[in-house]
């Protein structure tokens, strides 16, 4: 740490407690920047965060000879989200309608993968892993869904539901019990199981593959399609021109289940005393390795069933194509970042990006705005952004602190001026 | 040497009016403060009543929000430490800024090294000049020791010669006796007067008032952001300053009857613990506490005192030897099942493991019963009884500054250690261990803590007491050993003298014949 940061994080601490500043500097976990974060701003530093990126954004835009406002509109009017104005009508108002049908389709799983990141962090870890949880719950569901012929209805999607939530735990297991044991990081270990599943994936179902589709006389690498009564109800739209199914409140209600396991169990208050300051959970008498791999595993339980929920929901089938250009596991680390790992944040932050997803892309938006394959970097930018934004959390509470001091002295020089004058 | 030619009156630093504030709270409050060349003027006050701010006032590190630094008379807008070090000011912290594998020649040149061709550091002649600076002020160490290799006495006379290479006219020492054993601190004590006889002038933070009453000339008491008085040393009594800091009459010496020892509750038998290096830090240590007594566990820090303390409490695995706590055999135990036997353990560093500082007081307090009746019922936390019982005993044990939801990290030192020391008494321990149950706290806050641990041994209890304040060892417990080296060296009966004890801490002494 420079002399400013030591300044910047004592006069951050300055309320709580005063000229008790520890000189001698030291790099902050992640579970330490976490709660610097979380103390610093409130609701304000997200909000912030997401609009100095689409500033950033909108620059880039502009770079590329477009016009930011009108691309932000036509991105916003693509989203569906315009249906929630009551002034739009008409055959305005059912297009919004299918845009936001699609926007929330998009928000289902960010919402599930955005909660597998989340609670790891609450535990302080950092799951990169929810793309391969997710991967092998999509997996495990389009085999259960789609063998097991004749199964009643209901029955078949709930053994395929926890099929794939099982298939998650296990999987972000993996790297729980490593860490947990031999202590292997966890940011290293849930990147090579995702590499894992996306070739596991690119496998089963590849030309020959054990999992392929023999139809088309086996010349598609792809999945066998799900049993018919294994589609999850559509409450909202057209099923055939993919409505929303009920997968959407499978992941309010995780949001819930995740905010009454930390907040009401005591398995949520062992899994949040460890990411907080594993050193005095280990003093309260808390197992810390366990706590590590109970939380690893609940984490990918959320990113497996979101695998089942895009599968019986929309999908209906999986394609190694799929598997391979599937992002919803990292853009889901961008949702939990910038939802601070609260329910209600990563329910905001999902819908942020799954209108993000959804507005930018080359289905809405008209060329003559903004060129469409430029648009979905668009959200990948913003994305990054985000990321690099939240990670760089003590770099804006620096900035902040600069403006502060610069404010201060200005003002002080002032009045050093004043009597001279 | 500016400081001895200018005429005796003229003050080389002064501090008209400072203000600081934080949201929320004024840390400085109109504070004069003036310093003499030859002088040591010692700032005394609680933690949080704003000595700390007022030092990195004056070391640039924050800008007062009003009034004015002169320096050798000249108004003076410190920027930064580099523009406070220029002017002559030098401030050695608490925790010492030495790089552990670098000489103590070349720590003390950092950043302005002598060098050769501009280019290649010119170590002979770094040695040299350190050499003289250490000759001239009698600050005896090895020029070419490696940091990492010598005391933390002789490594804080490094920060020292580190200000003096600088130039500094004006030393600021930061709580500089908090590491060093008595013996070390009177060495300390003798490089302080032959500075200021040679003109450089020193102030002095601490909150040890026998030690403001040896070497300071002036005091200045602050309490609460605003200074209380500023007096000459004569006169001054430990008493009267106490009063000045706190606002109110405080009782320096612990009352207490003598001990009534009952059967022995803590029971350790050639206990040997290995460190984090794989070292054997305590080398067979056998010792027992009674119930209704203190026993005192003196030494030096990193004598093998933090891995005793893991290993009584779980936290750490004993490589051999036995821990008993009333007939229970714990050697081998959890620190769970440690804490079902009824160990209760005070720990040394209360921000990093005696609480989670994010969590509120009333999740703290239930720390180690969050899942169990009354508390928690088939896996679901009840947040009501959490919080009544943390209201009860945040009454019970006079914490202030917040309620049950209030976040830990909100509290003062002293609140916060007194919600530790209410979570570990409500439990009921039979063992007891505090490691520095007092560290960092202000006077009115270690009062409280003594009073609760005597009051704890004549409820019965077997309390082990490691510290490295001697002076608390001494006041408060009933038997001391000293640990040097992983080893027992010493054992004293009630009333040991502070330099036996002081001696055997630095290994002077073979084990003490104890009646």
């Amino acid at each position: 740490m420079t002399e400013e940061e030591r300044v910047a994080a004592a006069e951050t601490r300055a309320p709580e407690e005063p000229g008790e500043a520890k000189p001698g500097g030291y790099a902050p976990s992640v579970a330490e920047r976490l709660a610097l974060y979380q103390r610093a701003g409130g609701v304000i530093t997200p909000v912030l965060t997401a609009l100095l990126a689409f500033l950033m954004g909108g620059v880039v835009v502009l770079a590329s000879g477009a016009n930011p406002l009108s691309t932000y509109r036509a991105i916003f009017d693509g989203t569906g989200l315009n249906w929630l104005f009551p002034w739009v009508s008409g055959a305005d108002r059912s297009l919004a309608a299918i845009n936001l049908q699609q926007t929330l389709l998009l928000t289902t799983p960010l919402i599930l993968c955005g909660l597998a990141v989340a609670f790891a962090f609450r535990c302080g870890m950092f799951n990169i892993g929810g793309q391969g949880q997710y991967v092998v719950g999509s997996i495990m569901s389009v085999w259960v869904a789609s063998a097991f012929v004749g199964m009643n209805g209901p029955l078949h999607i709930f053994l395929a539901v926890v099929v794939a939530a099982i298939a998650g735990g296990v999987w972000a297991g993996i790297a729980g019990l490593l860490k947990a044991t031999v202590g292997a990081h966890e940011v290293i270990s849930t990147i090579m199981l995702n590499w894992i599943a996306y070739w596991i994936g690119s496998w089963v179902f590849a030309l020959g593959g054990p999992l392929q589709s023999k139809a088309n006389g086996g010349s598609v690498p792809v999945s066998h399609d799900i049993q018919a009564n294994t589609h999850l109800p559509v409450f909202w739209g057209d099923p055939l021109l993919q409505g929303l199914h009920v997968g959407f409140f499978i992941a309010l209600g995780a949001l819930v289940v995740y905010w009454v396991t930390l907040n009401r169990t005591t398995l949520g208050f062992s899994v949040r005393a460890v990411g907080f300051n594993p050193e005095a959970a280990r003093y309260g008498g808390i197992a810390v390795p366990r706590n590590y791999f109970v939380a690893m595993a609940i984490s990918g339980v959320f990113a497996g069933v979101a695998g089942a929920v895009d599968i019986l929901g929309w999908e209906f089938r999986i394609n190694v194509n799929d598997i391979q250009a599937s992002q919803i596991g990292f853009i889901a680390i961008a949702v939990a970042l910038l939802g601070r790992n609260t329910a209600i944040g990563t329910f905001l932050a999902a819908l942020l990006f799954g209108a993000l997803l959804n507005g930018t892309s080359t289905r809405h938006l008209d060329p003559a705005v903004f060129r469409p394959d430029l648009a979905s970097n668009l959200t990948l930018l913003i994305q990054g952004l985000v990321v690099l934004f939240v990670g760089a959390d003590v770099l804006v509470l620096w900035l902040w602190n600069q403006r502060r001091r610069l404010r201060l002295g200005r003002a002080r020089r002032a009045a050093e001026a004043a009597p001279t004058a | 040497m500016r400081g001895a030619l200018v005429e005796p009156a003229a003050p080389v630093l002064e501090l008209r009016g400072i203000t600081k504030r934080f949201p929320g709270i004024v840390a400085n409050d109109r504070i004069d403060f003036d310093l003499y060349p030859g002088e040591v003027h010692a700032l005394l006050g609680e933690n949080g009543a704003g000595k700390s701010t007022l030092m990195n006032v004056l070391y640039g590190l924050y800008h007062p929000d009003e009034g004015e630094i002169r320096v050798g008379g000249e108004p003076l807008a410190l920027g930064s430490p580099r523009d406070a070090i220029e002017h002559g000011i030098g401030m050695v912290h608490q925790h010492f800024m030495l790089i552990p594998v670098m000489t103590v020649a070349e720590n003390v040149v950092l950043a302005s090294e002598p060098t050769r061709g501009r280019v290649f550091l010119d170590y002979g002649e770094a040695v040299r000049r350190v050499e003289e600076l250490s000759r001239r002020f009698g600050l005896a160490v090895d020029p070419r020791a490696k940091v990492e290799s010598i005391s933390v006495g002789q490594q804080q006379r490094v920060e020292i010669l580190k200000a003096l290479y600088r130039g500094a006219d004006i030393l600021i020492l930061d709580e500089p006796t908090a590491v060093l054993t008595p013996q070390e601190a009177e060495e300390l004590f003798a490089v302080i007067r032959s500075l200021t006889e040679q003109g450089k002038s020193v102030v002095f933070i601490s909150h040890k008032l026998h030690e403001v009453l040896e070497i300071a000339d002036r005091i200045s008491v602050l309490r609460r952001g605003k200074l209380v008085e500023t007096r000459p040393r004569e006169g001054a009594t430990e008493e009267g300053l106490a009063r000045a800091m706190v606002g109110r009459d405080v009782l320096l010496r612990v009352d207490k009857k003598p001990a009534q020892p009952g059967p022995p509750l803590l029971q350790v038998e050639d206990l040997v613990v290995v460190d984090d290096r794989g070292l054997e830090a305590v080398r067979g240590v056998s010792f027992e506490v009674r119930a209704g007594e203190i026993v005192g566990i003196a030494g030096v820090d990193g004598n093998g005192q933090t891995e005793l303390i893991d290993a009584l409490t779980g936290l750490r695995h004993a490589s051999s030897g036995r821990v008993v706590v009333d007939g229970r055999d714990i050697t081998h135990a959890t620190a769970k099942q440690a804490l079902d036997a009824g160990v209760g353990h005070i720990p040394q560093d209360r921000q990093r493991r005696g609480l989670v500082l994010q969590f509120t007081l009333a999740e703290n307090i239930g720390l180690h019963d969050f899942d169990r009746e009354p508390v928690a019922r088939f896996g679901w936390l009840r947040p009501r009884v959490l919080v009544e019982r943390a209201a009860r005993l945040l009454r019970q044990f006079d914490v202030r500054g917040g309620g049950p939801l209030t976040r830990a990290g909100a509290l003062s030192g002293g609140n916060q250690q007194k919600v530790v020391l209410a979570r570990e008494i409500e439990r009921d321990p039979k063992v007891l261990v505090a490691g520095q149950p007092t560290r960092g706290l202000d006077v009115g806050a270690i009062e409280f803590v003594h009073r609760r641990l005597v009051e704890e041994r004549d409820e019965g209890r077997a309390i082990l007491l490691v510290s490295l304040e001697l002076d608390e060892i001494l006041s408060l417990s009933d038997r001391v050993f000293v640990m040097y080296e992983g080893r027992l060296v010493a054992e004293f009966g009630p009333g040991a003298d502070e330099h036996e004890v002081g001696l055997a801490m630095t290994g002077g002494r073979a084990k003490e014949a104890v009646a």
